[in-house]
């Protein structure tokens, strides 16, 4: 029944929709990301040129010969792989404490883990902000216990941007989890009880292995937007190292060089190809194996 | 439809010719014929993965085939798609609407017909009482039991009076004493409204109950047609006669004669092939006897009747009759059922005992697949 | 199930009190009567100030309107959008192009914002330098690219509901005679609305929520909620931001409260309606 007309416009429209302003965005990018930058409206040079394709690559020779970009590039990379660890640690075993309660604690717990998500991103690392500041929360508390008797310098450092992705991301990391480990049968693990293995025995050999999808969906979902992340390094992050987000935010809106942003945005697209593929990989394997 | 097919299809009401589908590698309908005839109950048995319900989807029009043509009432289905056959189905889930209420869901089929409100009313009002529902109509499906929901299901297959209606093993969900009631409502509701009914089953006892014609089904292919009591009776191959039932199967040789003959070394006598079945001498045929067609007892024989000696290995005493495991001569061991007809029968068989068998001349079948 | 170790109860708990003690502080600190948001002013604390400068400041009312406009119009776009891939990719089969409509579709959920925000606003910049349309970038640019991104989430949400839908259902349908079309808008869409509300929702509070993208394709004169509290927070804390920090999360726990309430109720009049049919006799 493929071709019925009914069925061309139902599949239709979203494609259309979606290539229009999603996939064709990305090769205009390409393309500025091969032009110059000019004062003009808008400020890059157009591709075709007195009839001649006129390609530049000044834009990443430069991002190369700058050592500005590539240490971002690197230190982006550094964070999102560190949040994302931090993720797996903190997030693992509160999936798994869900997954093992009874059915009415699950859904409260579910709800409670998902309701920060609801509330707004921007308020909720504005949050730390006054948590983590000189006279904030943090510091405040820890002075008055005695514990410290100079604030820590808490904001606009490493720790704070661990924080602050750790926070606002972990949800994706848990759900994910908890939905591979609500899977795995529980008499399997009483078998291999009965069968005189050690909990964390069975928790090495049968759990954590079962669970690996789930850690690889989380954890792609953790790291792929992190390595892009703006608002957080903008609000809590260091002002002398930046991440690319905001490298590409900054020289877009600061410099008004949409040529040398293009061309950070095409870089930061071939460096998550690679993630993104295996994500839709583990997905599509985790639909199959649902079925 | 010319004049010269009208007998034909007054006869042949479904017409499955030559009907294969193929999933990538797998056939799961295997050159299948059928005819059906209107009016009747035709039963597919099968067990899973024999293909019956494949050939039913296809009848509805969900499945297309791979190979062959399916003609109801003369019109080919080929290009026709399930929104427009003359067949309605019974979902062995029941599939009832869940927002819907059970009025609503019996009116559903007559609403996509554009008939005008009152009718359908009627309609719905009428299958519900047949189907002794009526009292229900406002009822959701989550609210009402499984039988309940079964029968609203019927209901709301028969309200569109179509020409064919398939039934995907209707009684499987039902438990036993609910099971044999509904069997015989079935047969009922049937007779009052004269629809051709197709019943998909695994369930023997299903089938033999409801069928007025069976087809049994193994590995895509139809292996026997007929009525219950030739099905049973007369199995055309081991493989039925194993799967409707149980059976003694004895392999032999065939001897030429007039009757011929198969001689198996283990029953001992050669049992004569009934007319009409073809054998090639020296070729390898099977005896089968069914278990409840071997008499047991203390006494020997009569002298013509064929029969061996054995011994008692195992009792089974089910209240309407005794299975008896007896071990014969030759090592093998026979499986011999007998009713209870006395309460306290003075030739109470028991294990260890050194028992008789026998059985009626024409009981023992030659089977040549 | 057996209950958890010690240790996953443990990390549960101080998880949960991770989650929740910055959205406490928030509302807490809101009370404060003090600039420095987080140096408790205990003479004259807790005060309602803040939210009554909140409730006056027009660039926040102002910002807050739009913003909800924009987010009503684009999660319509995005349920819309959303169920026709979601419906295309769960019950069309395989085609030609599938894959690709499924990366699209995929995608936005992880493809970092910065990069998604340029590419639309070179898009628009292109096409008006090419056709003349959009006329500069405001609402109407700011409302297409939230629908974008939005679209995806809807899709996966409509795509795994229709996955575990029975399909007896909408065949038993066909087979009583509705055309396809029919089936999806009389069986297949009631039952599938619980998850097109939570889809809406979804998309309403991502766009609502946005800032990134907002930024770069919004024009003059059309500044989100976002947009307003992240110019004002990027120079530091700032006590009317708590104050409405504690009304959204007001809004978003009610919300949730009344969801739960009612699914609770729906669930016991269920089981007290199984009970009964299965009681009485056939």
């Amino acid at each position: 029944m493929s071709g019925s007309p009914g069925k061309r416009i139902v599949a239709g429209v979203p494609s259309l929709w979606l290539l229009a302003l999603f996939a064709i965005p990305f090769l205009i990018v390409l393309k500025i990301s091969f032009s110059e930058v000019r004062l003009a409206m808008p400020p890059y040079s157009p591709l075709l040129e007195n009839g001649r394709l006129q390609p530049h690559l000044s834009n990443y020779a430069f991002l190369f010969t700058d050592p500005l970009y590539v240490r971002s590039l690197l230190y982006s990379l550094k964070v999102a792989a560190v949040s994302t660890l931090l993720c797996i640690l903190i997030g693992y075993p509160m999936a798994y404490a869900i997954a093992r309660s009874g059915a009415t604690a699950r859904n409260a717990l579910l709800m409670m883990i998902v309701l920060p998500f609801w509330t707004s991103f921007l308020l909720r690392v504005y949050a730390w902000m006054g948590l983590l500041k000189n006279d904030g929360v943090i510091n405040n508390v820890l002075m008055y216990l005695g514990l410290i008797h100079r604030p820590l310098v808490l904001l606009n450092t490493d720790f704070a941007v661990y924080i602050g992705i750790v926070y606002s991301y972990l949800p994706f990391m848990i759900l994910p989890l908890y939905a591979n480990l609500e899977k795995h049968d529980v008499t399997l693990l009483e078998a291999a009880a009965d069968l005189g293995a050690h909990p964390f025995a069975v928790f090495r050999r049968i759990t954590l292995p079962l669970s690996l999808p789930g850690i690889a969906a989380g954890s792609l979902l953790v790291f792929i937007p992190a390595v892009g992340e703006y608002i957080i390094p903008s609000l809590l992050g260091r002002s002398d190292q930046l991440m690319i987000g905001r490298v590409l935010s900054d020289e877009f809106f600061e410099n008004r060089d949409w040529p040398v942003a293009s061309a950070v945005a095409i870089l930061m697209l071939l460096l998550l190809v690679v993630p993104i593929m295996l994500l839709q990989r583990v997905e599509r394997r985790t639909l199959e194996a649902a079925k | 439809m010319s004049s010269a097919a009208r007998p034909q299809s007054e006869e042949c009401y479904v017409r499955i010719a030559g009907v294969s589908k193929r999933f990538g590698d797998f056939m799961a309908v295997d050159e299948v014929s059928l005819d059906v005839r209107r009016g009747e109950i035709f039963c597919l048995l099968g067990g899973s993965g024999s293909g019956k319900t494949t050939l039913l989807r296809m009848l509805a029009g969900f499945e297309t085939p791979s190979a062959g043509t399916i003609h109801i009432d003369g019109q080919d289905m080929s290009a026709v798609p399930p929104y427009q056959r003359p067949v309605n189905m019974m979902f062995q889930s029941y599939a009832l609407f869940p927002h819907m209420t059970v009025e609503k869901n019996v009116a559903f089929g007559l609403e996509q017909e554009n008939l005008d409100r009152t009718q359908i009313r009627r309609r719905v009002g009428e299958m519900l009482e047949i189907v002794k529902m009526g009292a229900f109509t406002a009822r959701k499906p989550h609210q009402l039991s499984g039988g309940q929901r079964q029968r609203v299901a019927l209901a709301r297959a028969l309200v569109k009076r179509p020409k064919l209606l398939l039934l995907d093993e209707p009684l499987a969900a039902l438990d036993r004493k609910l099971r044999e009631h509904t069997q015989f409502e079935l047969l009922n509701i049937q007779k009052q409204l004269g629809v051709t009914f197709m019943v998909v089953t695994h369930d023997q006892e299903e089938a033999m109950t409801l069928a007025t014609r069976m087809g049994v089904m193994n590995h895509g292919k139809i292996v026997q047609v007929g009525t219950p009591t030739d099905i049973y009776e007369s199995p055309a191959t081991r493989f039925v006669a194993d799967f409707i039932g149980s059976v003694n199967l004895f392999e032999g040789e065939v001897l030429e004669g007039m009757p011929a003959g198969v001689r198996s070394s283990e029953l001992g006598a050669v049992t004569p092939v009934a007319r009409g079945v073809a054998v090639t001498s020296g070729a390898t045929a099977w005896v089968a006897l069914r278990p409840e067609k071997i008499r047991i007892g203390k006494a020997p024989p009569q002298a013509d009747e064929p029969g061996v000696r054995g011994r008692v290995t195992e009792v089974a005493y089910l209240g309407d009759l005794s299975v008896y495991l007896v071990r014969i001569e030759s090592g093998r061991v026979l499986r011999v059922t007998r009713p209870n007809v006395i309460r306290a029968p003075e030739d109470r068989i028991a294990g260890g005992e050194e028992v008789y068998l026998s059985w009626h001349a024409s009981s023992a079948l030659v089977l040549t697949q | 199930m057996r209950s958890p170790g010690i240790v996953p109860r443990t990390a549960l708990v101080c998880g949960l009190i991770f989650l929740y003690v910055p959205i406490l502080s928030l509302i807490v600190f809101s009370f404060n009567n003090s600039r420095l948001v987080t140096v408790w002013d205990a003479a004259r604390s807790p005060t309602l100030r803040w939210y009554g400068e909140l409730l006056a400041n027009a660039q926040i009312l102002g910002a807050a309107g739009l913003s909800i406009r924009i987010a009503a119009i684009s999660a319509c776009g995005a349920v819309v959008l959303g169920t026709l891939a979601g419906v295309t990719l769960a019950r069309f089969g395989p085609f030609r192009g599938r894959t690709l409509l499924l990366g699209m579709t995929t995608a936005p959920l992880v493809m970092p914002e910065v990069i998604t925000g340029l590419s639309l606003l070179l898009l628009f910049v292109a096409l008006e330098q090419v056709i003349g349309w959009p006329r500069g970038r405001g609402m109407l640019t700011i409302t297409l690219a939230h629908v974008t991104f939005s679209m995806a989430y809807v899709t996966v949400v409509v795509q795994s509901r229709l996955a575990g839908f029975d399909e007896s259902l909408e065949e038993a349908a066909m087979d009583l005679g509705a055309r396809p079309l029919k089936v999806f808008l009389r069986i297949t869409l009631p039952l599938i609305a619980p998850a097109l509300l939570s889809g809406w929702l979804l998309a309403f509070t991502l766009s609502w929520d946005d800032l990134v993208i907002s930024q770069f394709v919004a024009g003059p004169g059309s500044s989100t909620l976002p947009m307003v509290i992240f110019s004002k927070v990027r120079l530091g804390v700032s006590p009317d931001v708590n104050a409405l920090a504690t009304l959204m999360v007001l809004l978003v726990s009610t919300g949730i409260a009344v969801a739960s309430v009612w699914m609770r109720f729906q669930s016991r009049r269920r089981a007290r309606d199984l009970q009964l049919a299965a009681a009485a006799n056939v």
